[in-house]
């Protein structure tokens, strides 16, 4: 791995920014900030162009939360054909084993050798083209995955750079601090840290609930001397946008976009999510990570 | 332009760059596998021989009653905070004897919810000992090894398992009637680790967690799937986090919407059974953090009484 010249460095040569985003727990929202990071560089410049990697293997949500379920990988001579979520203008383009899963009630029990090939072929196999940003969802934990993923992409760490996404509550705090150590040992930029689910405002009354406590992941930023990019309340319009996907089969579904919508505008899940209150935030988040990213922490 | 063929075929990670896999029918015969280290054994038809440890997993199992796995495909939807209600609730009979085992290697939570995390492991003749919360309430977890809580846990797989393993036969763990076995999210290592290395002792069952949201449910399903294809029996799904009541006006709303009907209808449509839906309390978060147990600390709740359903539902399809 120490020749600069891998299947991998080749196939990367024209990705600027790579951006890993961690947790260390589980359901803290990994991938819906990685959707959120990938929708907001996509529309902050308009011709930006972004790919979202999810190498969550055995359960991946990125097809689902872009509205991609059902949707199957392609080979042509020069490697995989990503899914492109926005459509004819394929800027967003998106890779993940549930394009490659026949049903998609199928388990993938893989080991970790097995993982590890998967994970090469993404980086290596996958026909990207030109990318401004690559976004990469992972699974939680510190294993198998992110190990293979750095080993992988050794030839091109100086573009890697991290993004923790924790909750407010205690345990997830102490696996965001085990994966900031992480991002130590393995030499890997950290950007800054979000912190999810700060606060759920009642829809009825208004009330701000801390359903899971707030505040915590500003504190652990300052102590452990990270920058802190914002905090992202529940969001219930976000969670119901993400989690509807536009529905293939079920299309008895009300949630579904309607036929005449999708062929109005080609990107719909973009309009819808530039109208929650999530996207409004997340614009001063994107705004403090461009700064990041500018001038990579020394950490 | 074709459908891409199906991924990887079970590639050790010193094989040469060709490698067929160790389970195809050239393994061991293909040209890539001249000068392979592993070529021998590959292309030798002996079985692989069984793991040493197997036999020492069953004689530290033979005591133990019940197993009962706490399965999620999805991280985050309450598997640690179920498991120590659970384990608390069995011990509450003092006459039961429970522990709980932690196999979520790199974000083991458990300590921290049962509020021992700064305790260590002792060994003697026997074994390692167990954390005691109460006295009939032992606990093992990797958090309990670590120099510092700040410290990652950056294995592969055979390490993990390897772990697991000792887990199992190494832990002092006495006369059990239930070992409640927490899992980390996903179906890879642990999972087939642990259900390899209790095959001969059996598991009773497994409980599989969800929330109401489809994403959360996709990776359920997949867990099902494991489930069946491994020949676990599912005792039952729990639904956590189905539905809010606000402190300040009391009014139910629902945080994560059951966009494609929630548990209830992952549970008809694979023929299992909804063992309960706990509603979300900011509370049982908070007892989490400070490691107490919500149930004794606020038993009114809608969600203890949940919980406590769910369990005795539990104890009714076990047998028990």
């Amino acid at each position: 791995m120490s020749s600069l010249d891998t299947p991998v460095s080749r196939r990367l040569q024209s990705v600027k920014h790579i951006i890993i985003v961690l947790s260390g727990k589980g359901g803290v929202g990994k991938s819906s900030v990685s959707t959120q990071l990938a929708l907001n560089l996509y529309r902050s410049t308009p011709t930006a162009r972004v790919g979202i990697l999810d190498v969550d293997l055995t359960g991946p949500s990125i097809p689902r939360m872009l509205g991609l379920d059902g949707h199957g990988v392609h080979q042509s001579s020069d490697g995989w054909v990503p899914v492109y979520a926005d459509g004819a203008e394929a800027r967003l383009a998106c890779m993940s084993v549930g394009f490659l899963l026949k049903k998609k009630g199928d388990s993938v029990v893989w080991r970790g050798p097995k993982k590890n090939g998967m994970i090469r072929q993404f980086l290596s196999d996958v026909r990207w083209g030109e990318l401004d940003y690559l976004v990469i969802d992972t699974p939680p934990g510190t294993s198998d995955e992110h190990l293979s993923l750095l080993e992988h992409m050794a030839p091109v760490h100086s573009r890697l750079s991290s993004v923790i996404v924790t909750t407010p509550q205690a345990v997830a705090l102490m696996d965001a601090m085990k994966c900031l150590s992480f991002t130590r040992a393995v030499n890997l930029p950290v950007l800054g840290l979000i912190e999810n689910m700060s606060g759920y405002v009642c829809p009825c009354c208004g009330e701000i609930s801390n359903v899971f406590s707030t505040g915590g992941g500003e504190e652990m930023a300052r102590r452990e001397g990270l920058k802190f990019l914002g905090s992202l309340p529940v969001d219930t319009e976000l969670v119901s946008l993400l989690d509807a996907g536009e529905v293939n089969e079920d299309s008895a579904n009300p949630v579904d976009a309607t036929t005449a919508e999708k062929a109005a505008e080609p990107f719909i899940l973009l309009n819808r999510y530039s109208n929650t209150s999530s996207a409004k935030l997340f614009e001063n988040i994107l705004d403090r990570l461009a700064v990041s990213l500018a001038a990579p922490a020394s950490d | 332009m074709v459908q891409a063929p199906n991924p990887v075929a079970d590639v050790p990670e010193n094989a040469p760059e060709h490698c067929p896999g160790t389970e195809s029918e050239f393994a061991g015969k293909s040209d890539a596998c001249a000068g392979c280290e592993n070529q021998t054994v590959c292309a030798s038809n002996d079985p692989k021989l069984p793991d040493p440890s197997l036999p020492f997993i069953k004689a530290r199992m033979s005591s133990v009653k019940r197993k009962i796995l706490v399965l999620s495909g999805k991280g985050g939807v309450g598997k640690s905070t179920f498991t120590a209600q659970l384990g608390w609730a069995f011990a509450a009979d003092e006459q039961i004897q429970t522990g709980i085992m932690d196999v979520d290697i790199c974000g083991p939570s458990i300590p921290t919810i049962l509020g021992i995390a700064s305790e260590q492991v002792h060994s003697s003749s026997s074994g390692w000992s167990p954390v005691y919360v109460q006295d009939n309430l032992g606990v093992m977890s990797v958090g309990f090894m670590l120099p510092s809580a700040r410290d990652a846990v950056m294995w592969r797989g055979p390490k993990k398992n390897g772990l697991i393993s000792q887990f199992l036969k190494d832990v002092d763990w006495g006369d059990l009637d239930y070992l409640v076995i927490d899992t980390p999210p996903g179906t890879s290592d642990e999972h087939l680790s642990i259900v390899q290395f209790l095959k001969e002792s059996g598991i009773d069952g497994a409980v599989l967690i969800t929330t109401p949201q489809e994403v959360a449910l996709q990776d359920v399903r997949r867990e099902i799937d494991f489930c069946r294809k491994v020949g676990i029996r599912i005792l039952g799904l729990v639904e956590n986090m189905s539905g809010f009541v606000c402190p300040g006006c009391k009014t139910e709303s629902k945080i994560f919407k059951p966009t494609t009907g929630g548990g209830k209808k992952l549970a008809e449509e694979m023929g299992i059974e909804l063992l309960g839906s706990v509603p979300l309390d900011p509370r049982i978060g908070k007892s989490a953090d400070y490691g107490v147990s919500f149930l004794d600390e606020y038993p009114d709740s809608p969600a203890s009484i949940a919980y406590l359903d769910i369990i005795d539902r539990i104890k009714e399809v076990l047998g028990d």
